[in-house]
């Protein structure tokens, strides 16, 4: 039946629905496509027989066949800006460098959309106030305490505290420390919070 | 809440609106980011707030730096600023969020104001909108709109994209107490009735309806 392909890229997405994005299906978007163009150049044919007088029988095919180019159009529409989404999601989660395995699952060109998109937010974030602008992705939760417990899950070298003090991350230890400077270091994954 | 270190310190040239004290300024940051994040559409942009809270912040962490290290005062000074900061960037991100959500209706919106109306986006919002709507359009058009035949490859982006659900219930308090609020019937049996909401009260109402009250200012949605 037609449609079937563009309905699979749809279940696809549905059955990852934590937000993690899928590898870029390029065959399913192509036979979608395809199946497109192919119902087009029916209909075109179809169309000629009918206006040259021939028959009229061919207008509820016509139709039926105009619905699923609709319906394919729809389709693979959703598929791609549902994936922009999750795309734009990572930008937020994981900063300007998203990681290799993530970036193997996208196209180029959502490659491309991601660039101009953090491109976009940087110069927003800038221009905010008068002065250096203000970082939106730093500050997700509410402050809770003003110093926090971590440990190191990675060995990230020094860090240096606000009075001078130096602190090496090394993996394995724990440390308490001031909160806005380990939330960067929590989301990329080099701190873990821990919660007594 | 704001009590800083040193009051003289606040920047009188720029930000002195009609008397503002710091607490004043923070309370109206805190009342535009409560509507913000419970109103379903976006609502006028306060980008004046935004600057003067974001000057406000510089002022206190300048004074921070004068502390003596280990004086308790300093943490929770430390903190007031982290809060401030929390919910300057929640406001701001709350913003960002619905323009990207909606960026055909909020663009078209913006297209058809008049001359004399105030814009809902600042200056700095609208071209990140037009840039975010060129990106994902650009996008689509080269992944997909482009290898379809000719009667498909325009796709209308207001239709394509939701609108903002304006039926939605939300909770407010009234501010300003308002006379004959006419409510819409629910089912067909209702009809439609008119009430007085007191000052003080809190409802639970259609956005809809109480939407031109949130932007003048006579209830918080909480």
């Amino acid at each position: 039946m037609f449609c079937e392909k563009a309905a699979d890229l749809i279940r696809e997405l549905q059955r990852i629905n934590d937000g993690q994005l899928p590898a870029f299906n390029e065959d399913g978007v192509r036979q979608v496509l395809q199946e497109t163009e192919a119902l087009y150049e029916h209909n075109q044919a179809d169309v000629h027989e009918t206006k040259s007088g021939r028959t009229a029988d061919l207008l509820p095919t016509i139709r039926l066949r105009h619905c699923c180019l609709l319906r394919n159009r729809r389709c693979v529409a959703a598929y791609l800006y549902d994936r922009l989404l999750r795309i734009r999601a990572l930008r937020w989660e994981y900063g300007s460098v998203l990681p290799a395995n993530v970036r193997f699952h996208m196209s180029a060109e959502e490659l491309q959309w991601f660039t101009r998109y953090k491109k976009s937010l940087a110069s927003f974030m800038r221009s905010l106030g008068g002065g250096g602008g203000l970082d939106l992705t730093q500050d997700m939760k509410p402050p809770k305490s003003l110093y926090i417990q971590v440990r190191c899950v990675k060995d990230h070298g020094q860090l240096e505290l606000d009075d001078g003090t130096l602190v090496l991350l090394k993996k394995n230890t724990q440390h308490f420390l001031p909160r806005w400077k380990c939330e960067h270091l929590i989301r990329q994954g080099v701190l873990e919070h821990v919660i007594s | 809440m704001s009590e800083s270190l040193s009051d003289n310190d606040i920047s009188q040239e720029e930000c002195q609106e009609d008397d503002m004290t710091p607490a004043d300024l923070i309370a109206k940051l805190e009342e535009a980011w409560l509507n913000e994040k419970f109103s379903p559409e976006l609502l006028a942009n306060q980008s004046e707030v935004v600057e003067c809270v974001m000057e406000q912040l510089t002022h206190m962490e300048q004074n921070l730096q004068r502390v003596k290290k280990g004086d308790a005062k300093a943490g929770i000074h430390r903190m007031e600023i982290d809060r401030i900061r929390f919910v300057l960037c929640s406001y701001v991100r709350s913003r960002l969020q619905k323009i990207e959500k909606f960026f055909p209706h909020v663009l078209e919106k913006e297209k058809s104001r008049s001359k004399g109306e105030p814009s809902l986006l600042s200056p700095e919002e609208f071209a990140f909108a037009k840039e975010y709507a060129g990106n994902t359009e650009d996008h689509m058009k080269s992944v997909a709109l482009s290898h379809m035949p000719p009667i498909l490859q325009t796709l209308d982006m207001l239709k394509a994209v939701p609108a903002p659900c304006l039926d939605s219930f939300v909770f407010l308090r009234v501010k300003e107490r308002q006379e004959n609020i006419l409510v819409e019937p629910e089912t067909d049996d209702q009809r439609e009735y008119v009430v007085d909401l007191e000052e003080g009260s809190q409802h639970l109402m259609r956005y809809r309806t109480i939407a031109p009250l949130i932007s003048s200012g006579a209830a918080q949605l909480i």
